[in-house]
C-alpha cells in the first residue's frame, strides 16, 4: 500500500530525513518512535505532500506520488498533526471545521455525518458550536480526529494523536482506530513516543534517530525487548520503567 | 512555613448557550515547595484550575474563591502590574500548546533571553550565554541553530523545550507545567523531569504538574491530586497511587495500554454520575 524508498528531506542546512525506507500493507499499522527531532513527523508531512525539498521515491497503492497531490489523493489520505491547535482554524466552530472536508469531497449527509464523528471520538454535543480555543487540549485534539475521519480515508497519518489525551479518551480513540482499521481496512501510519500505544495498535514499527531509520521491528520483538539498536533498547528500557514492570 | 500556593473552594464558569457553564467547581488545594501531580481526563479542570493560579484566564470566564494566594500574593485582589510581577518572575507556566505559546516571528532563542534578561541584570551577550545553556539543559542537541530557528522550524518536542527553558530562565518559585513532556520521547522527558526534579529540591520551587500520564506522575510526584467533572475526586500520596480507592482513579489506571501484555480491547472507564456530586 505504501511504499517509501530512500527519502531525503532537507530544510536548508538541515537534513532532517536521511535515507529512510520502509513499506506498509495495505490495513496494516506501522508505528514510527524515535527521539525528539528525529525527523518522524518530517516523513509523514512529506507522504501527505506538505514538505517540497524532498528526493527519493514514494508511492500509494501502486502510484508513485509526485510533488502535487490530487484531490482523490486529499480524501484517501488524511492526517492528524501533532500540534492540534495549529491545525485547527482559529475562527471556526467544531461544526464548521467538520463540514470543510465534507463540502470539498461532495460528500452528502453533513449533519448526520458530524454528529456521528463527534460521538465516535466521545465528545459532548455541546462542543459543536464552539471554537477551538474555547476547548481543552484533549478535546481539541478529538476534533482533529474526527476531522481526518470524517471524509471516509484509506490511509490514516497519525502524528501522536492520543498524546494530548488522558487515559479514558485515549483508550476510546484507539478502540475506534482499532475497529476502524478492522471495518474499513484503513492503513496507518502512527508516530508516537508511547511504546505502549505502538504496540497496541501496530504490528511492526520502525526506529528513527537524527534522521535515520536505525532499526525495523515487529510487535513481538518490541514487546519482549528484543531490540537490536542501542537507542531502541534505551527507549524499551524506560518506557518498562515507567509501567513499573522494568 | 506560609504555602508557595492555597486555593480555597475556587470555581470557574464560563459563559455558555444556557447560561454559566461550570469549568471548576471548589477545588481546594495546598502547595508547599513539592511536586503536586495534577491529573484527570480532558475536561476535567486541570488546565483552567492551572491558569487561574496565574490569573490567565479569559475575561469572560468567571472567577471565585475563598483563597487564592500565590508566593504570598492574593490573586483576587492584586493589581495588573503586581501580577505582571509576579507571572515574570515568580510563577512561570509551561503551557499545554507549546508552538501557539511562543511568538511565531521571534527566534526561539532570543525568547528565552528575553525572558532571562527580563529578572537578571545582564548584557545582551550574558542572555545569549544564558539561553543556550538552558537550551542544552533541556537537551536540545545543536542549541545555536534552536537558538536562530523560527517556531516553525522546530519539531513538536523541540518546541516544547524552548517553552520550558523559557519559563526556566527568570528561575521562578512556582512552576505550573501543563503537560509539559506530552510530546517527548521517554529518553528527553525522563531527562527533563531530572532537571525539573533538581529545581525542587535545590533551589526550593514548587511545581504543579499536570499531566494525564497517571504512571509518571506516580514516579515523579510527591503528591496526586485526583480531578473529575471540575472536581477533586482524591487526593493521595504519590507512592500510593496502585492503591487509589476511588473508581474514577482505578478506571483510568485500567484502561492504559501496556508494553508488557497485549491487549485485545481497552476498557472503557464507566462514569457514575455521583462523581459530580457530594463530598
Ligand atoms: N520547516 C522547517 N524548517 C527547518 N527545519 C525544520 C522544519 N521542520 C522540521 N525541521 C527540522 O527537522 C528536524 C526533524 O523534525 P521533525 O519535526 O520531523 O522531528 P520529530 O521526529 O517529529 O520530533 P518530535 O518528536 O519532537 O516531534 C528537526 O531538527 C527540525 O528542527
Ligand atoms: N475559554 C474557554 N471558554 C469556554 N470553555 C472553556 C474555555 N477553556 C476551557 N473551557 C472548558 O472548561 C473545561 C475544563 O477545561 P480544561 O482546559 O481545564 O481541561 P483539562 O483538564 O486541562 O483537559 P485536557 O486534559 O484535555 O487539557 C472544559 O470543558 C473546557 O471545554
Ligand atoms: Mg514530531
Ligand atoms: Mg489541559
Amino acid at each position: 500500500m505504501i511504499e517509501v524508498r530512500d527519502l531525503n528531506v532537507r530544510f536548508g542546512k538541515v537534513h532532517a530525513v536521511r535515507g529512510a525506507s520502509f513499506t506498509v500493507a495495505e490495513g496494516e499499522s506501522f508505528g514510527l518512535v524515535g527521539e525528539s527531532g528525529s525527523g518522524k513527523s518530517t516523513v509523514l508531512r512529506a507522504l501527505a505532500g506538505l514538505v517540497t525539498g524532498w528526493t527519493g521515491s514514494m508511492s500509494m497503492a501502486g502510484c508513485a506520488l509526485g510533488r502535487r497531490r490530487d484531490a482523490a489523493f486529499h480524501r484517501a489520505v488524511q492526517m492528524v498533526f501533532q500540534d492540534p491547535y495549529g491545525s485547527l482554524h482559529p475562527r471556526q466552530t467544531v461544526d464548521r471545521i467538520l463540514s470543510e472536508p465534507l463540502i470539498v469531497h461532495r460528500i452528502p449527509d453533513a449533519d448526520q455525518r458530524i454528529a456521528r464523528a463527534l460521538e465516535e471520538v466521545a465528545l459532548p454535543r455541546a462542543v459543536r458550536f464552539r471554537f477551538p480555543h474555547q476547548l481543552s487540549g484533549g478535546q481539541r485534539q478529538r476534533v482533529a480526529v474526527a476531522r481526518a475521519l470524517i471524509a471516509g480515508p484509506s490511509v490514516l497519518l497519525l502524528d501522536e494523536p492520543t498524546s494530548a489525551l488522558d487515559a479514558t479518551v485515549q483508550a476510546e480513540v484507539l478502540n475506534l482506530l482499532a475497529d476502524l482499521r478492522a471495518a474499513r481496512r484503513l492503513t496507518c501510519i502512527l508516530v508516537s513516543h508511547n511504546l505502549a500505544v505502538v504496540a497496541h495498535l501496530c504490528t511492526r514499527l520502525a526506529v528513527m534517530q537524527q534522521g535515520e531509520i536505525v532499526e525495523t521491528l515487529d510487535e513481538a520483538a518490541l514487546r519482549g525487548g528484543r531490540a537490536t539498536h542501542p537507542h531502541t533498547k534505551e527507549l524499551i528500557a524506560l518506557s518498562r520503567d515507567l509501567d513499573g514492570t522494568g | 512555613m506560609t504555602p508557595l500556593a492555597e486555593i480555597r473552594g475556587l470555581h470557574v464558569d464560563f459563559p455558555g448557550s444556557t447560561g454559566w457553564q461550570p469549568a471548576v467547581r471548589g477545588v481546594s488545594l495546598v502547595l508547599g515547595r513539592e511536586k503536586l501531580g495534577l491529573v484527570g481526563e480532558s475536561g476535567s479542570g486541570k488546565s483552567v484550575t492551572g491558569r487561574a493560579l496565574m490569573r490567565l484566564l479569559p475575561p469572560s470566564a468567571r472567577i471565585r474563591a475563598e483563597t487564592l494566594r500565590v508566593a504570598g500574593t492574593d490573586l483576587l485582589t492584586a493589581t495588573p502590574e503586581a501580577m505582571r510581577r509576579l507571572r515574570g518572575a515568580r510563577i512561570g507556566l509551561i503551557l499545554q500548546d507549546p508552538k501557539f505559546s511562543l511568538n511565531p516571528v521571534m527566534p526561539a532563542g532570543e525568547q528565552i533571553a528575553e525572558a532571562w534578561r527580563a529578572h537578571h541584570r545582564g548584557s545582551r551577550r550574558e542572555a545569549r550565554e544564558a539561553a543556550l545553556e538552558l537550551l542544552s539543559q533541556v537537551l536540545i542537541r545543536d542549541p545555536a541553530r534552536v537558538f536562530a530557528a523560527y517556531p516553525h522550524e522546530l519539531s513538536g518536542g523541540m518546541g516544547q523545550r524552548v517553552m520550558i527553558a523559557m519559563m526556566l530562565a527568570p528561575g521562578p518559585d512556582l512552576l505550573i507545567a501543563d503537560e509539559p513532556t506530552s510530546a517527548l520521547d521517554a529518553t528527553v522527558q525522563a531527562e527533563i523531569l531530572r532537571l525539573l526534579d533538581r529545581l525542587v529540591s535545590d533551589r526550593g520551587m514548587g511545581l504543579v504538574l499536570i499531566s494525564h500520564d497517571l504512571p509518571l506522575v506516580s514516579r515523579f510526584c510527591d503528591r496526586i491530586v485526583v480531578m473529575y467533572g471540575g472536581r477533586v475526586m482524591e487526593e493521595l500520596r504519590a507512592a500510593d497511587l496502585h492503591a487509589a480507592r476511588h473508581p474514577y482513579t482505578r478506571g483510568l489506571l485500567n484502561c492504559l495500554p501496556r508494553l508488557d501484555a497485549a491487549r485485545q480491547r481497552l476498557p472503557v472507564l464507566a462514569r457514575d454520575p455521583a462523581w459530580l456530586e457530594g463530598p
